[in-house]
């Protein structure tokens, strides 16, 4: 129990004076998402089922190479932001900053493996 | 972690079911919320029937006469009448509105009648609205200046008195925060569709000369940017008023000033 007047409790410890720059970049990667998710499944696609040095042939081009490591790149730190937003919401405490912690290690993991995978076959 | 289930004190328990008036045959089943403090119980749902024959229209008319004739125990704020106070804020059907504007014939089925959801409970369906006050005065809902006092009155032009309408309007009666998940799980430092409306309020009224400073109070993960727009405020909104389009305004604005 602790003798906090109202207005206090309210305010708690003030404005963190961030946060535009998180919602500036879900809108950003959001509309960069919006060109790259139908650009990737179409050259992903168009490929999908074909014989291994095919698609090797395939991702030597720069094209779907460079669509693919855009997607993967953009669409995992989007990942990362909201799933933060998501922790924020629903769990409270030290768990919130460890699994923060947990999951941009694991966005930017995942990224790295993504491009690295794509880099690899197309050089 | 948020609570998805309810702690054991807090659990519904089936309450009493008072008799029937006599000599009456339009009847209507009303179940409310009850608690008390002093008494050391669960809650429970008391089930009531209202002669519709000798009772007024409105929810609130129904909640008056089981306190006047059946049950005076029963505990609810209440004070206008006519949707101007904002007192009379409760769940009915599921949705929170103000019982005093909201019909019974727009219940089809039996009327359930709970306090406003995830608010601690003073009595019955009064809930301690003291931390949604307070974030209320935290937003600083008054003009703001610093040039000196005109002689007459600060001046403002029609056009931009029109853009304080749809939120002026705003009675507090906390219907849209408490219907808001976001207002749920992180209300102690989410402000609320009710508090950022009236934020919005004074940021865009023309005389008001703190706007930056409004801006910057407001710039906050958890204060203004647990809005995810899931619109319940605008859908519960007894006023009819929108008060995630304020929110989005803010956010606009925020994103004006930095890019």
């Amino acid at each position: 129990m602790a003798f906090l007047t109202d207005r206090k409790r309210a305010i708690g410890l003030g404005s963190a004076k961030s946060g535009t720059a998180h919602h500036w970049h879900m809108m950003v990667t959001s509309v960069a998402l919006v060109g790259l998710v139908p650009l990737f499944i179409f050259t992903f696609g168009a490929i999908l089922g074909s014989s291994y040095a095919d698609v090797v042939a395939y991702y030597q081009r720069p094209f779907p190479a460079i669509v693919a490591i855009l997607t993967m790149g953009i669409g995992f730190l989007h990942f990362s932001k909201g799933v933060q937003t998501l922790i924020e919401d629903y769990v409270h405490g030290f768990a919130r900053k460890a699994l923060i912690i947990g999951m941009i290690c694991l966005s930017y993991t995942a990224a790295a493996v993504a491009i690295f995978a794509i880099v690899r076959i197309a050089l | 972690m948020v609570q998805l289930t309810l702690p054991k004190n807090s659990r519904m328990t089936v309450g009493k079911t008072w008799p029937k008036p006599e000599g009456a045959s339009n009847l209507r089943k009303v179940q409310i919320y009850r608690w008390n403090p002093d008494d050391g119980k669960n809650p429970q749902l008391d089930t009531y029937f209202v002669d519709m024959d000798t009772c007024g229209p409105m929810v609130l008319d129904a909640l008056i006469k089981i306190k006047n004739d059946i049950d005076p125990t029963l505990t609810f704020r209440r004070s206008c009448r006519e949707g101007i106070c904002g007192s009379c804020a409760m769940n009915i059907d599921g949705i929170n509105t103000l019982a005093c504007i909201y019909g019974m014939d727009e219940i089809k089925s039996d009327i359930k009648i709970y306090p406003l959801p995830h608010m601690p409970v003073v009595k019955d369906l009064i809930p301690d609205l003291t931390h949604f006050y307070a974030q209320h005065e935290s937003i600083m809902p008054w003009l703001e200046t610093k040039t000196n006092r005109p002689a007459k009155e600060w001046k403002q032009s029609i056009d931009d008195r029109k853009k304080l309408d749809g939120l002026y309007e705003c009675v507090m009666c906390a219907c849209c925060s408490t219907s808001c998940p976001s207002y749920w799980w992180n209300g102690d430092r989410y402000l609320g569709p009710a508090a950022l409306l009236h934020a919005y309020r004074w940021i865009i009224d023309s005389r008001d000369e703190a706007t930056g400073e409004r801006l910057d109070e407001l710039e906050d993960p958890f204060k203004l940017y647990r809005c995810h727009t899931i619109m319940n405020c605008a859908k519960t909104c007894p006023k009819g008023l929108n008060p995630a389009k304020a929110i989005a305004h803010i956010k606009q604005m925020m994103v004006e000033r930095t890019v």
